[in-house]
């Protein structure tokens, strides 16, 4: 009797042992590979800009190393490694050196909650939606810490410039995409995905919709810090803004979030806007694998969409930029949540 | 309502710029404007204005257009050019006649500044579009643009 209940209790807590190792090594391989794909889509994506910007320039572009300059950005890579990591003398050691990791631990929380394809989501976390726009502005302390520990007076500039930017827009991004949630209903990324099945939400939402990304797309741009929103690096004015005094892997750090997270911003586009892994009419239906291709596939399309911004629009001045967030995005969002939340109580979306 | 025209112009605008990046992106391929030079060597074309050097043409029967006048000379601003000449005897008239020896350019000091090639009346020099000058030993900079046993073409200084 008394061995049987041992036993019992043995396998018990031998089972939650290995539940527990189990689950942690989930997390780390988990873990392990969104790391890899961190690593991999920020070299690819920086490879992406520079091809396209040299195309866009009548220019060709890193072509020699590998098939078409597919190793540049990795022996890039390898250099930056190999450099020495400087700093300045009066710098604030601690901040200076805590700054990069910030900026690039949050733009990889922010990849975890994104649904790849249907089985493929790290976390689907309930409030998806809220938390990806509160950790894309946690970015901006690392930005801010960044420049002000550098003891350097154009990253202090363009720490505080990025400030004013991110605060600003963050309002347009989280407004653009509450007229979305008023069609979905919820917050979890997954949900949304099922909501979509009746057709993309740009389609459903009709032109509250498409006002609503085209709001969402100057914001995001906006709040990646890239031209035509770039006065925090503003290269003719200062330098290279924040990250002036970092070089080696610290500077790669911040080069790497810089995309990662613009990554980020076509990622929710996706996610939101364009259905995520759906294909479109539901053609791969059958292969749900291919999800995985349909999501990314969007996603650099709505890269390339930011990159062609970039090398098409001149910078804006701050008081500029400005006006455009309090005096044009913001009235326009506040009234087209009025007209969705009329459209969405009048049944007058398009469903398939 | 002008709040709403300016949004209207701006978006118009904004398009109308993205059309044309646009359609540069499209056409790179073909009108790309990068050399890639080492690769297209043999098949490589400077361009008509490019100036890589001062050469000195050279006309079939080994005549070139130098009368030795010395205008260049006198106009370039850092000496790059030197000219060694002679009096010789012209077989038509049998007078006593200024030609030249050797016409010395020194590569090294050149500005590529066109001064020589803008004063010179009869055309004599003019620009080569050769740029691959580097050499291990300065002293192969130093040029003699005349060919040796080369005279001056009959009618030039008519």
């Amino acid at each position: 009797m008394t061995i049987s209940i041992i036993n019992i209790n043995y396998n018990l807590i031998s089972s939650i042992m290995l539940e527990e190792s189990m689950s942690i090594l989930n997390m780390i391989l988990v873990a392990l590979g969104y790391l890899g794909f961190f690593a991999v889509a920020g070299l690819f994506l920086v490879l992406m800009e520079r091809r396209v910007a040299a195309w866009f320039q009548l220019r060709v572009g890193p072509n020699r190393v590998g098939f078409q300059g597919i190793l540049q950005t990795m022996a890039d890579a390898l250099k930056l490694i190999s450099k020495e990591l400087t700093g300045t003398v009066k710098a604030d050691k601690f901040l200076y050196n805590l700054a990069p990791y910030f900026v690039i631990v949050t733009a990889l929380m922010g990849l975890a909650v994104f649904p790849f394809t249907k089985d493929i989501q790290a976390f689907d976390i309930n409030i998806g939606i809220f938390f990806l726009i509160a950790i894309s502005s946690i970015g901006v302390i690392g930005i801010l810490l960044g420049g002000w520990a550098s003891n350097n007076k154009f990253a202090l500039i363009g720490a505080m410039r990025s400030g004013v930017q991110t605060i600003s827009y963050e309002l347009s991004i989280g407004l653009s995409l509450l007229t979305m949630i008023l069609l979905t209903g919820s917050l979890q990324l997954s949900e949304i995905v099922e909501v979509q099945k009746s057709g993309w939400l740009i389609v459903q939402g009709h032109v509250p919709a498409i006002i609503a990304f085209m709001i969402y797309m100057i914001a995001g741009t906006a709040e990646t810090n890239r031209a035509p929103f770039d006065m925090v690096e503003a290269e003719s004015e200062l330098g290279a803004g924040f990250h002036t005094e970092y070089s080696g892997m610290k500077f790669a750090y911040f080069f790497l979030a810089e995309f990662i997270n613009m990554f980020i911003i076509a990622a929710i586009a996706t996610t939101v806007f364009f259905g995520a892994w759906l294909s479109p009419f539901g053609i791969t239906e059958s292969l749900p694998w291919l999800g995985v291709f349909w999501f990314l596939g969007k996603t650099l399309l709505l890269v390339f969409l930011m990159m062609w911004f970039r090398w098409t629009f001149p910078r804006l001045r701050v008081d500029q930029l400005l006006t455009l967030e309090w005096k044009y995005l913001l009235p326009i969002n506040l009234v087209n949540i009025v007209i969705m939340a009329l459209i969405v109580w009048l049944n007058l979306t398009i469903q398939f | 309502m002008s709040y709403f025209s300016e949004i209207y112009h701006g978006i118009k605008t904004l398009l109308t710029g993205m059309s044309v990046t646009g359609k540069y992106f499209l056409t790179s391929r073909k009108g790309a404007i990068t050399q890639q030079y080492p690769d297209n060597r043999e098949t490589l074309k400077m361009f008509d204005r490019f100036r890589g050097e001062v050469i000195m043409p050279h006309d079939e029967n080994n005549e070139h257009r130098c009368t030795g006048c010395q205008k260049c000379e006198i106009a370039c601003p850092n000496g790059t050019i030197e000219i060694i000449w002679d009096r010789g005897i012209d077989e038509e008239t049998g007078k006593k006649k200024k030609k030249i020896d050797q016409f010395v350019y020194h590569l090294s000091m050149c500005t590529m500044c066109a001064l020589c090639i803008d004063v010179c009346p009869t055309d004599a020099i003019e620009w080569g579009q050769n740029f691959e000058n580097s050499v291990f030993d300065r002293t192969k900079l130093t040029r003699v643009l005349n060919e040796p046993g080369s005279k001056l073409a009959p009618g030039v200084e008519d």
